[in-house]
Formats: C-alpha cells, structure tokens, sequence
C-alpha cells in the first residue's frame, strides 16, 4: 500500500506492507537515527514525534500515519546539537546507541514541561531504557540542557 | 512479525463489528501487545478514525472511548479529581510516557491481562464496560469471561468513589508482581486483588471502614494467588496484606511513599 505523509517537514511517499510499522517505514526511507532495540515495545530507541508528540514508531501502525506529521532526529538538527554537546560534556554517550530515541523524548519533555524537576525527568523517561550509562550522567545532561534552556527564554 | 493481507481504517462500528466477525480478522488498538503477538490474519480492523478517543464527563460518570490512551488518562484533571489521583498512580509505572501515549484502554480491558494495572483498578472503581453489539455489561463479569468478536466502545467509570493502588515491581516500569487496588465511597471499601497472577478480581465489597478493617492477613488469606516467573505464591502470600493496607491508606487520602 502507498502512504502519504509529512516527514521532517516535506510530503512523502512510501510503501508498506499492511502490517508494517512506522519504524519499518522511516527505515526504508534511510532515516537511520531510529533504532529498534527491543521486540518488546519498551526500550524507548524507536521513539520520534508523531504530530508533535514523542510514540514508539515500532508500534505505530503504518497505514494509520497517513496525512499525519512526523519528525525525527534529522528534523531538528538544531535542538540536537545543543542537547548533544549537553550529554557528550556530562560523558552520557557510552556506545551511543539509546540517545536518539533519549534525545527524541528530551525534546518532547522540553517543550511539554520545560521547568521540570529532576523527579519529572525520571518520571518522564522512564521509559527509555539505556545498558550503559547508569542514567546519572544522563540526568546531569538533562538538567543542564532544560537550565540552558530556561537562561535563553 | 505479524502479516495482514488487508489493513482497513473502518469508517463506521457497524463495518468493524461485521468485519470481525471472521476469524481471520483483528481489531488493531494500541498495538502495543498486537506487535508482538506476530498473528497473520487476512483484515486487520483499525478503529482509530471512529472518534473514540474522548473521555466525556456527565453527572455521574465519565465515559470513555476505548480508543482513549493511558496517557489521557492519567492525566485527565477531572478524572483525578475525583478518585484521588488513583489514574495518575496506577498508569505512571505502566513503562514509560511514549508508550502510554499509544497504548488504549479499550486493548487493556478487551485482553484481560493478568498483570493488569489497569484493570484492577477500573474494577475497584466499578467501572461498566460498553460494547458494541451487547450492551453494558458490568467490568467484574466482563473480566472472567473468554475474548469474543464483540467491540468495546466505552468504558464507564461511575462517580462518587475514591482509589487507591499499590503494586510490587522487581524493577520499575516491569509488569507488577502483585497489585491491590481499593476504593471507597466514603461509608464502604471494596477491594481488588491483581497479577495474582491471574486476572483481577474483586476480594472485597461493602467493608465497613471501621469495624472491618483490622485483620489484614484474614483478608488477604482468602484471594487464590499463584506462582509465575516473577513470584512464588509463598511470596504473594507475604506481601498481600501489605498492598492491601497500603492501596487502602492511599485511597482514604493517606497516600504514603512506600519506597
Ligand atoms: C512491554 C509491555 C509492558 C506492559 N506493562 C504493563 C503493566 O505494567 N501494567 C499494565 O496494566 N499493562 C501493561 N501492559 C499492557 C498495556 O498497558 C496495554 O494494555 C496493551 O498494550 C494493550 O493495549 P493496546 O491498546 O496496545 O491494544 P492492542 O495491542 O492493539 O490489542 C490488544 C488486544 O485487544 C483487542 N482489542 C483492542 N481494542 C479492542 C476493542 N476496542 N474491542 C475489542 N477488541 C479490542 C485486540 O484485537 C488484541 O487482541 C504492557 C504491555 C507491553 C507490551
Ligand atoms: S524498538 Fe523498543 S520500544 Fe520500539
Ligand atoms: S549509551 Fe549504550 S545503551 Fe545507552
């Protein structure tokens, strides 16, 4: 089946098998920063925004993207950099590959709850799990990004 | 992975309904369970372009979509309002904000999941489930009966009840160990017993909220618990009448830290 819809900002048609996901899809659009890391629908590494608001593309059904909006990493190169250089300053990238599904839910929580506590960030992403890190560096970066934040507004 | 020879958004219930009765069709929800279960059905139903993602408030109850998400849910002031946040405590552990954005009542009170959050403590609220071809059915029948073809279009959750969850994790945001659920109308508890691990079910109803409630280990004794990979029943059995006392707390607004 074709889908149409607004990737990153610009209109896009793919094809999909019925049962296919929003992951398997962005895939076959070379959209490489989403990752699958669990057969599960719980690791967080699939996650971008659908219409504005951070889901797990493993689970998304395909067909049910049509007209709708998402973005991903790609998209928002700008917020990435900063937030990036936040967590490679705190040493919270180890192997790396958590942190665009992490930083895809950071972004969604900047802009839903910008002024949250360290408590509402765990609350929050919580489920985006990381083998890693510990999650300690994690929170130190997030804490500075959301400050940083903040001192710009 | 699953295989779908046809994916069909359903423009009406009557088209969904007509459509599941083959067995070779599913109703497509949140997906979150669907994904893993790798099923290959000809038609796959899809219910999400049938408006039923709204959670309506009337004089005595709120009515939900079952196309509603956890997320809704738990954050619905209303609904928080006035069972004492029990929504917002009982759905924060169910793994993590993306996930619940997706996932839907209406999957989690169809499958009937024994490690169910969710469905403890609808039940302790007393909730009514509606379906498309039945009618309202009440949740505590509903809950032991087997999955059939019908479609859950709403749930009801009455007003006038407080409630209150405690639930056991070996880590945070895995399935609960075991769950308790309470909630009261002011005069009288009812209590619910989940991830026993078996299905929720009702233990208690009408307690009196002085003279009943002292022998903890009595009430608990009572509600059939078992053994899976997470607990032994042995286990189950210590920590019961912990929960109990605690979803208990919670729902009479003592809402203590159990960590
Ligand atoms: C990794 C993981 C961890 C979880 N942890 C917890 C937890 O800790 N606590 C908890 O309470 N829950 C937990 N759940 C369950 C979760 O909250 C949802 O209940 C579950 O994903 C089903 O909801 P869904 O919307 O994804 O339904 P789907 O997966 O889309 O559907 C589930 C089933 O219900 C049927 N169905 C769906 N909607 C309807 C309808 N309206 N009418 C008729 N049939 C319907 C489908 O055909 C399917 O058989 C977990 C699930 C997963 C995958
Ligand atoms: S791949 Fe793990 S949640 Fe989507
Ligand atoms: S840095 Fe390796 S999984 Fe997070």
């Amino acid at each position: 089946m074709t889908i149409e819809f607004t990737l990153n900002g610009r209109p896009v048609t793919a094809q999909a098998h019925p049962a296919d996901s929003l992951y398997d899809v962005l895939r076959a659009l070379n959209i490489a920063s989403v990752k699958c890391g669990c057969e599960t629908t719980n690791c967080g590494l699939c996650t971008v925004h659908l219409n504005g608001k951070a889901v797990l593309s493993c689970s998304v059904p395909a067909p049910r993207v049509a007209g709708h909006e998402v973005v991903t990493l790609e998209g928002l190169q700008q917020e990435a950099l900063a937030l990036g250089a936040c967590l490679a300053d705190e040493g919270a990238e180890q192997c790396g590959f958590c942190a665009p599904g992490l930083m895809m839910n950071v972004l969604a929580l900047a802009r839903e709850n910008p002024a949250a506590t360290d408590a509402q960030i765990d609350a929050y992403l919580a489920g985006n799990l990381c083998r890693c890190t510990g999650y300690m560096s994690q929170r130190r970066a997030i804490r500075r990004y959301l400050d940083s934040l903040e001192v710009r507004a | 992975m699953a295989s779908y020879t046809n994916y069909v958004m359903a423009q009406s219930l009557e088209e969904a309904y007509a459509l599941n009765q083959k067995k070779s069709a599913v109703i497509v929800a949140g997906n979150m369970w669907l994904r893993m279960c790798g099923l290959r059905r000809q038609t796959a139903i899809d219910l999400s372009k049938l408006g039923l993602d709204a959670i309506e408030e009337t004089q005595d109850a709120f009515i939900v979509g079952s196309m509603t998400s956890l997320r809704a849910l738990e954050t619905h002031e209303a609904l928080n309002r006035e069972t004492g946040g029990a929504f917002r405590e009982a759905l924060a552990p169910i793994v993590g904000t993306q996930f619940r954005r997706t996932a839907t009542v209406g999957g989690s009170v169809y499958a009937r999941f024994g490690f169910s959050d969710v469905s403890a403590l609808l039940l302790a609220l007393d909730a009514q489930v509606e379906l498309y071809k039945r009618g309202v059915v009440p949740l505590e029948e509903y809950q032991r009966e087997t999955w059939d073809r019908d479609i859950l279009t709403h749930v009801r959750i009455p007003k006038g009840r407080r409630a209150g969850i405690a639930s056991v994790r070996l880590s945070k945001t895995d399935f609960p160990v075991l769950v308790c659920a309470a909630s009261t109308d002011g005069e009288t508890l009812r209590l619910v017993m989940g991830a026993r691990p078996a299905r929720a079910m009702v233990v208690a109803d009408g307690l009196r909220l002085t003279a009943d409630l002292q022998d903890w280990e009595a009430l608990a004794g009572s509600v059939p618990l078992g053994t899976n990979l997470r607990a032994s029943e042995a286990y189950r059995r210590k920590i019961a009448p912990v929960l109990m006392q605690r979803a208990v707390q919670a729902c009479l607004g003592g809402n203590e830290d159990d960590h």
